[in-house]
């Protein structure tokens, strides 16, 4: 329970909540006493960040997932180009084998300025629904949306140019977001247009793919080009409501990223990688309440700080799938 | 924010540089919603000028030029883009704001011929933005067709035709029947030799059914294929010379006449504003 009010909290773009002493378990206080007393030099974390920068498989959750990325939509595009109806439509709505498939943000959008429920819809939405609850919920932010991709390139600009001091990177309030989100169902509701359609790069850069470029890639160039000159990551952050969408699903979500305060060195490499950092500021030193904790549901599963984390701290897990096995 | 310090883990007391942070990050942000919401509120401008009111796929649920229930409940995927049989469907694009990625027709290119039958595109609809309510080509209402430059006519000027439609570059396609019951062909590769010309009628999708109803062999063997009404009908004019044709009220508006008059530009073009029951002018032919 605590997990999904943690998870909202951080959702609607609140800051995650700081543990007393007195929540942490005698174990994790045990653990912060005996790290204060053997304090890591400067050196030897370096050392070990050296160490495991050099093993094979550094980039292999980012491998794993760019490869996903590219072949599900390659799929798309491949599928029609040849004409062998495997995955028929784009990303907002299609037919994986014959099954209606449905985007659960696109879907929500057009029954709230359609004020219909097509039942179409209500099939593909609860196939879909079903497969990212199953899949981690932003999972398909970041192993699907062809966006979340040109992003993560237009990151490294960013912040090469940032390491360079040529641009800096300017935050918002990420309660921008919800906002954003509930502006949007409204606006569907009032005007009877689907309004976020209009600006979503994830459903331009889909068709874009599968039916050929137009005017509209324009849109996403300048997201783009403001991702790199003005505020990381801009988009996914601070404006996209499909996060929060496929974010609420992952709340119950049985895909985690979990954190084990044991042997973290709290150095915050995770931190500064990931995209969506507040998630992980129970990596910072003292936030920790148990053990153990599961990475909120804002997390895309991206797996970059499963990565990155030189001491294995941060590790996918599937809940219930020990018990299972 | 990412400060290694565990002292920062402990509520932060407001110092006036705080505040001031809080107050600046608030307006940025304030400015970036105004921003976004701006610019997607740009999207209903085309919408509410009706610049993209466009020739839409069989079914569109839209009352002549009011197409608002037609663009909110297309979820802009495409799936009637991939069924059709002679790639007539098009996906709008930028400029036509809220109407992005929503499906038209630019007839003139490659209007639709039903060479499907069965309506593929309203199948294949998702959300029923294409009415699943139709079944049959004769039950749509795209548009409706107008002689719009009767003076150019070839047909009223008692002239025939020779040659492919469109000339040897065009692009377009059609379902000839006789050629190929199941596949379209390139127009270009179609000449006809005609001592008057009659393209708009021949190859009108619902003469031909009506003819094929006629002959005792409807669309797929299902009398249901049957148009009701005529949709165009050559018209001999008083002054003895040529023929006139006129749009009759079972025209659904397919473009194909459009597409197939070799005239530059058309003679016969689609109005998306009018449909059957909004043109009295033919109510009276039928």
């Amino acid at each position: 329970m605590s997990y999904i009010l943690e998870s909202l909290r951080q959702l609607i773009g609140l800051d995650p909540s700081k543990p007393g002493p007195e929540e942490q378990a005698p174990e994790v206080r045990l653990i912060y006493s005996e790290k204060r007393r053997e304090k890591l030099t400067p050196e030897a974390l370096r050392a070990k960040e050296a160490a495991h920068d050099r093993t094979h498989d550094r980039h292999q959750w980012r491998n794993r997932r760019w490869l996903t990325l590219m072949a599900v939509n390659l799929l798309f595009v491949v599928s029609y180009a040849l004409d062998v109806q495997l995955v028929e439509g784009a990303l907002t709505a299609s037919r994986v084998l014959g099954f209606h498939f449905a985007d659960l943000n696109s879907a929500l959008q057009v029954t709230l300025a359609f004020k219909h429920i097509v039942l179409n819809l209500v099939i593909g939405t609860l196939t879909v629904l079903v497969l990212w609850w199953l899949l981690g919920g932003r999972t398909f932010c970041s192993w699907v949306c062809p966006y979340h991709l040109l992003a993560e390139w237009a990151e490294k600009l960013h912040l090469a140019l940032a390491k360079r001091k040529l641009v800096r990177d300017i935050q918002f309030h990420r309660g921008v977001r919800a906002v954003f989100y509930v502006l949007f169902a409204l606006l569907a509701l009032v005007s009877g247009y689907t309004l976020f359609e209009t600006i979503s790069p994830t459903g331009i850069l889909s068709r874009a793919l599968i039916y050929g470029p137009g005017l509209a890639l324009l849109w996403v160039v300048a997201l783009l080009l403001f991702e790199i000159f003005v505020s990381r990551r801009a988009w996914c952050r601070y404006l996209c409501p499909i996060g929060i969408t496929y974010g609420v699903v992952g709340l119950t979500s049985p895909v985690r990223v979990q954190y084990n305060v044991k042997n973290c060195h709290h150095e915050g490499d995770c931190r500064k990688i990931c995209m969506v950092p507040h998630v992980l500021d129970v990596t910072i030193r003292g936030r920790a309440r148990g053990l153990t904790t599961d990475i909120g549901a804002d997390c895309t599963r991206c797996g970059l700080c499963v990565d990155v984390c030189p001491t294995d701290s941060l590790t996918f897990k599937v809940k219930g799938l020990d018990k299972v096995l | 924010m990412t400060s290694r310090d565990p002292s920062t883990s402990q509520p932060p007391t407001p110092t006036p540089k705080r505040r001031e942070q809080n107050r600046r990050e608030f307006l940025r942000t304030l400015g970036l919603g105004a921003g976004m919401l701006g610019l997607s509120l740009a999207g209903l401008y085309p919408v509410i000028n009706g610049v993209n009111a466009r020739l839409r796929p069989p079914g569109a649920i839209k009352d002549r030029l009011d197409e608002q229930k037609f663009i909110a409940a297309c979820i802009k995927c495409g799936q009637c883009v991939q069924v059709c049989p002679v790639e007539a469907i098009r996906l709008a694009d930028l400029l036509d704001g809220v109407g992005l990625g929503t499906p038209y027709i630019a007839a003139r290119d490659q209007a639709c011929d039903f060479s499907c039958d069965g309506l593929q595109c309203v199948l294949a609809c998702p959300t029923g933005a294409l009415t699943h309510e139709i079944n049959y080509p004769a039950q749509a209402r795209m548009g409706f067709a107008r002689l719009s430059r009767p003076e150019a006519c070839l047909a009223v000027q008692g002239k025939g035709f020779h040659g492919p439609a469109r000339g040897a570059d065009f692009g377009g396609k059609l379902r000839f029947q006789e050629v190929d019951r199941w596949n379209p062909i390139p127009v270009a590769q179609h000449p006809y030799d005609l001592p008057l010309c009659d393209l708009c009628i021949r190859q009108c999708p619902i003469e031909i059914r009506l003819a094929q109803c006629a002959a005792g062999s409807p669309p797929s063997g299902d009398p249901n294929q049957c148009p009701p009404r005529h949709a165009i009908a050559l018209e001999p004019r008083p002054e003895g010379r040529g023929m006139t044709p006129k749009v009759q009220d079972g025209c659904v508006g397919c473009g194909v006449c459009e597409m197939v008059c070799p005239l530059e530009p058309s003679a016969i073009v689609v109005d998306i504003d009018r449909n059957a029951s909004a043109a009295p002018q033919a109510r009276s032919v039928s």
